[in-house]
């Protein structure tokens, strides 16, 4: 009950729908009762006693019974629906929110796929239970209270013979509940894989062409698609051996009404409408007792999945914004002084050390292999991480004295993975700054040379992105977060391997564009080419979070490090073939 | 949920922010062709679990239609009201028996139901996925890989409904109904009629109201898919808006769409909530015909052409029983249509053609070379833009050769062609002096394999992935590869080794170890031929000093096609085909295309001023 004791903000308030909801289950059941009652008049006083002037009476009776049930039905079930999506609505936007402010550390151990279950399918058990869960609860206990006062009150041996198999119904239940649940999450899991199977063959297509794997596949594929099969069919065996036998032992107490029942009409003990009536009672009681196992399931997954909402709900927040942070202009001077990283506790260090100095104006260089720390050291100066020790200063001032939007408002970043949103290329450029006017959006564009295969789209920038949009290749949409961290008109701009999948000419005439733009402005560039950084003003050599060098490009290339190395390497070529070509 | 105007205003605003495109399963006519090509895949099964699902069905139809007229007619009419003890427990102990028929017939029919079911999604599903592996590549181009999934995956399963107990269900339900109506009449003729008006109601409203109630709920998941895409985008896209500081702009589009949502819900439900009262009604409509004209007929007695209690109560149990098959066709019915529009969807990929065709006299190719000849090929993907003109080319066994210039300038063009996945518009490709027509397609792509740019790492251990390469390789075989790539060195490293687990969207491997296990899986499938589609973008220079000592390794007696940026690669090629717009502009090694100083050569000195320039 915890559970759902920390999630009453998002229903309590609406308790009312469902109160109101819950007076009309108690009309809706009570009337359910009337029509064997009704049934049993007809035959019992009007057919048996000769008295058809009592007809019009019980019909009008009735239809204005049922009419008031109708009614009843209506508010009942739809104020009880509205109550679960009302809270739902609430609670989503809740969730949204947490999901906003929530860390880049947060996210490093989150997956998508199991948030993403979270907030569809366990938003939907919570709202199922509120909706439907408890109110069916009730509607069962009602139903059979109400039906077992009618059969006693007609005949209390004939509703004890008839209900004697009642217990017995109620363990097949369980049973079959206890069976089915984990047989079901067994054809769920089993179609899981069979979709990951198939959405693997279908990324890898490629791939799998390229070494003619087709038959292969198939084979892998086949095993899943049986695996799935021989699941559905083994839960559908739970099904066979259960449903009907709870069927057949409702029959049965159907049987044992007619023995018992018809000896009690010949010996005149119930009338024989009475026997009527209760053939419909018994359904009464049975149908929504075969139910209940499921409603009571129902209600162990929802307190599960209450339990995994209020996980994200509960996360900390690792970055919190100080109560008197400043917010101001930021001119870009960005300083390190004796930065360590670490990301997790059981982690290595992800930076040891670090102290750099960059004022505006000045272009930082990061070179290293994958994992040496380049990117921590950009992703401290817009505090998406917090360093263990040291300070990491912009414009002479911890960055932790900003508010978050003041610091991160004028850091342009370019991400190694150029995410982009299903939307316009405009709208994608704009991103960061939806107010802007369309001539500097095409501005940026020009600058990050994206404005011509833009225009080349039959739609132009308004082409559509994402899973159904337009495809891009890799280097087009580099340019495209290239102009949208342009568009924001930074004062800091990091470059993390932003031009990996353009070609050369292009990455040439993009650092052309982006030395003018970031003129009296700092930038941040890493990347693997020398190409891309020798012009910088300071370069730091990073391994293992260490910097093992730094200088300029001239100063390095000589220096006997781990630069030259890298130096030699790509330019090797250069050496050898332009001088072969010279000679000749 | 009452917004002030401003609120709404400023809202607004971003509600144009992000747009989704979604699938909306939508209703099509129904289509008796297309059903019937559905129902041919019944088929194998036509003597066997049908015909049995069918008989069990029939045996508790036939159990549930007997026994209201047993208790009615005769054990009210008969033995209750004669006092007759002896028949009435004889009539106990029959009714006993027929529940246990029916109790079997469910068992089996329940059983029965859902193997035919699963056997026919899984030869559906079979069929489908293995026609897709067959289609070419461009079919995958001009498809994202979801709509591609939903169709294997979604519009399979939603056809799983209909085979599984919806055949079963239409022929029970029809044989029920009809049953009903039959017994009625016969029982007595002018009930039966009277009470029959709420057949016509009870199908409206099973019909038409539970379709104007579905086409809301179809609304709320339109508006729910929304929301998901959103959800999803959003924590992909986390660290972009935490970049940007978008987070209130994406809360307020947020609410637009969660707003959307919830009214949608509101209006499903409140549509939904209206159902069960309309069929209480119906129902109550029968019940007073019942009463009142019952009633009346029993007064009249059997004598006067009325009719006895007996009778009055099988009507009742009988009342109760007609809105369940009704209920049911009339699901049944709008299940059908939606059955047709994914049937539509997963034929429209069974008719896709593959872009090349075995002739049925193709030979084995065995024991490949490797001699790759052109003659005179000319191709085009579409009429107006024509790929490669009249391109001849001879590659001798063993060599590598290498294929420059710009994009569109149809280098992959030419690699497609020597794997036949397409076939060239005029001339002939050569392998050993086959005409690629000739031979069987598996023979020829089992002997040659194609590196890619962006290898795909599917989800399971790295000796699996590499097995990828040649599935029946043992463990030794697999290592022995991964040793003479270079790649044994990062992979010991690892945690558990070769058994680690890995995957597509992992961050275990870097680029450049992804790359070194495809060089793995290519030497392990052991080609005749080896395709390079080369770009080593995004690798740190030390990997890619391993990559070209492995790679180096890899095309040791082989014919190799390269497709390269790298100088280095080309460099050591024994012929250098330059391209541009589809045809060769000069070949010859790296020397004699230095010293003629043609395009080549300009390629090559332009590369090195940018890297000067800069």
């Amino acid at each position: 009950m915890d559970t759902f004791k920390k999630l009453k903000r998002f229903y309590w308030p609406y308790k009312k729908y469902f109160f109101i909801s819950l007076f009309f289950l108690l009309f809706v059941t009570a009337i359910t009762v009337v029509y064997p009652i009704i049934l049993q008049k007809t035959i019992d006083e009007v057919v048996l006693k000769d008295r058809y002037s009592l007809i019009p009476y019980l019909s009008v009776a009735f239809l204005v019974v049922m009419i008031i049930k109708g009614f009843a039905t209506f508010f009942h079930q739809y104020l009880g629906e509205l109550f679960g999506i009302i809270s739902v609505y609430k609670l989503r936007e809740a969730l949204y929110e947490k999901l906003q402010v929530l860390s880049f550390k947060y996210y490093d151990n989150a997956k998508t796929g199991d948030l993403m279950s979270r907030l569809t399918a366990d938003v939907e058990g919570f709202r199922f239970f509120l909706s439907v869960g408890f109110a069916e609860l009730l509607r069962i206990t009602l139903l059979i209270v109400f039906s077992l006062a009618v059969m006693f009150y007609y005949s209390a041996p004939l509703a004890l013979v008839t209900m004697a198999a009642m217990p017995f119904l109620a363990i097949v239940v369980f049973q079959f509940e206890k069976r089915a649940h984990p047989a079901f999450k067994g054809i769920r899991k089993s179609f899981g894989r069979l979709n990951t199977r198939v959405q693997e063959n279908i990324s890898g297509m490629n791939t799998v062409k390229s070494l003619s794997r087709e038959d292969f596949e198939i084979g892998r594929f086949s095993t899943n698609n049986d695996n799935y099969r021989q699941n559905y069919i083994r839960t559908s065996e739970i099904w066979a051996k259960f449903f009907p036998l709870m069927e057949f032992i409702g029959n049965v107490c159907a049987v044992a009404l007619l023995a018992f029942g018809g000896y009690l009409v010949i010996n005149e003990k119930i009338g024989l409408g009475e026997l009527v009536a209760f053939f419909s009672l018994v359904w009464y009681i049975l149908g929504p007792l075969m139910n209940l196992g499921f409603v009571i399931n129902l209600f162990s997954q929802s307190k599960a999945s209450g339990e995994r909402l209020l996980e994200i709900l509960e996360a900390k927040e690792d970055i919190a914004e100080q109560e008197d942070a400043i917010d101001t202009v930021i001119n870009g001077h960005v300083t390190f002084r004796d930065v360590t990283l670490t990301y997790t506790e059981n982690d290595d260090t992800a930076l040891k050390h670090i102290s750099f100095d960059a004022p505006p104006g000045k272009v930082i260089g990061l070179i290293g292999a994958t994992g040496s720390g380049k990117t921590s050291i950009t992703q401290l100066i817009t505090r998406f991480y917090e360093p263990e020790t040291g300070e990491v200063l912009v414009d002479n001032r911890p960055v932790a004295d900003y508010k978050l939007k003041a610091l991160r408002k004028h850091i342009g970043f370019v991400l190694q993975e150029s995410f982009l949103f299903s939307t316009t290329i405009r709208a994608n450029i704009a991103y960061g700054n939806p107010d802007i006017r369309e001539e500097q959006i095409i501005d940026a564009a020009k600058r990050a040379q994206a404005h011509d295969f833009i225009m080349e789209m039959p739609k132009g920038y308004d082409t559509l992105l994402g899973e159904r949009g337009m495809g891009l290749s890799g280097g087009q949409k580099q340019r495209i977060a290239i102009a949208r961290a342009i568009c924001i008109n930074p004062s800091i701009l990091v470059l993390d391997d932003a031009t990996s999948a353009v070609d050369m000419e292009t990455e040439f005439k993009i650092q052309k564009a982006l030395k003018e733009v970031m003129r009296g402005r700092t930038t941040f560039i890493i990347a693997h080419r020398i190409s891309s950084l020798k012009h910088a003003d300071e370069i730091l050599v990073l391994e293992d979070g260490e910097i093992v060098e730094r200088g300029k490009h001239d100063e390095l290339i000589t220096n006997h490090g781990p630069y030259q190395r890298i130096y030699d390497i790509q330019y090797q070529d250069r050496e050898a073939i332009m001088n072969r070509a010279a000679g000749s | 949920m009452a917004k002030s105007k401003e609120e709404r205003v400023t809202k607004n605003r971003h509600l144009k922010r992000f747009y989704y495109t979604v699938d909306h399963a939508v209703e099509k006519p129904f289509n008796w062709q297309q059903l019937w090509r559905l129902l041919v895949y019944l088929k194998p099964y036509a003597t066997t679990y049908l015909p049995g699902a069918i008989i069990a069905m029939l045996v508790s139809t036939a159990v549930r239609l007997v026994v209201p007229i047993l208790i009615g007619k005769v054990a009210i009419d008969v033995a209750i009201s004669n006092k007759d003890t002896n028949l009435l427990t004889y009539l106990v102990i029959g009714i006993g028996i027929l529940y246990l028929l029916n109790y079997i017939g469910n068992i089996f029919r329940i059983k029965w139901v859902n193997i035919l079911g699963q056997n026919v999604i899984y030869d559906l599903r079979r069929h489908l996925f293995s026609h897709v592996q067959r289609l070419s590549h461009r079919f995958f181009d001009s498809r994202s890989a979801g709509s591609i999934l939903v169709r294997i995956m979604n519009d399979i399963n939603s056809l799983q409904e209909l085979f599984t107990n919806g055949i079963i269900n239409l022929l029970m339900d029809v044989v029920t109904l009809a049953g009903i109506v039959v017994i009625l009449l016969v029982l007595s003729p002018k009930l039966a009629l009277a009470i029959m008006v709420v057949i016509p109601i009870m199908f409206y409203i099973s019909t038409k109201l539970r379709r104007t109630i579905r086409r809301a709920w179809q609304n709320t998941r339109i508006q729910q898919s929304r929301l998901n895409s959103h959800l999803n985008e959003s924590i992909q896209g986390i660290r972009i808006t935490q970049s940007f500081t978008q987070e209130k702009e994406n809360e307020q589009f947020f609410d637009g769409i969660n707003s959307d949502n919830f009214e949608s819900w509101q209006i499903a439900t409140k549509k939904s909530a209206l159902f069960r009262p309309f069929v209480d009604l119906s129902n109550a409509v029968g019940t007073i015909i019942l009463i009142t004209y019952g009633a009346y007929l029993i007064l009249q007695g059997p004598e006067n052409g009325g009719i006895e209690i007996g009778t009055f109560v099988s009507f009742a149990f009988f009342l109760g029983m007609f809105w369940e098959p009704i209920s049911r066709l009339g699901q049944m019915y709008n299940q059908l249509l939606m059955a047709m529009a994914s049937s539509e969807r997963i034929f429209e990929f069974l008719d896709e053609q593959p872009n090349v065709e075995e002739r049925a006299n193709a030979f084995e190719f065995a024991d490949m070379k490797g001699h790759i000849e052109f003659d005179h090929v000319q191709f085009s993907y579409d009429v107006e833009r024509i790929a490669l003109h009249e391109v001849s080319l001879d590659i001798k066994a063993g060599e590598t050769i290498a294929l420059v210039g710009h994009t569109g300038s149809g280098k992959s063009t030419i690699a497609n062609l020597i794997s036949r996945f397409y076939d060239p518009t005029k001339g002939t490709v050569r392998i050993d002096g086959h005409d690629l027509r000739d031979v069987k397609l598996d023979s020829l792509r089992q002997q040659i394999s194609v590196v890619l740019q962006d290898t795909f790492i599917f989800s399971g251990t790295i000796m699996e992935n590499i097995r990828f390469g040649r599935p029946d390789a043992a463990d030794e075989e697999v290592i022995e590869a991964a040793k003479v790539v270079g790649a044994d060195e990062f992979i010991q490293r690892l945690a558990n080794g070769y058994e680690t687990e890995v995957e597509e969207r992992g961050n275990i491997l870097s680029a450049g170890e992804r790359q070194l296990l495809s060089f793995a899986r290519a030497l392990l499938a052991n080609p005749r031929i080896l395709i390079l589609d080369e770009a080593t973008a995004s690798i740190d220079t030390e990997t890619e000093v391993k990559i070209q000592a492995a790679l180096r390794r890899l095309l040791k007696g082989r014919t190799a096609i390269i497709i390269a940026h790298r100088l280095s690669t080309i460099r050591e090629s024994d012929t250098i085909f330059v391209l541009q717009q589809g045809k060769i502009l000069e070949y010859g090694n790296h020397e004699q295309l230095m010293k003629s100083r043609g395009e080549y050569f300009e390629l090559v000195k332009s590369q090195f001023q940018m890297l000067d320039a800069i």
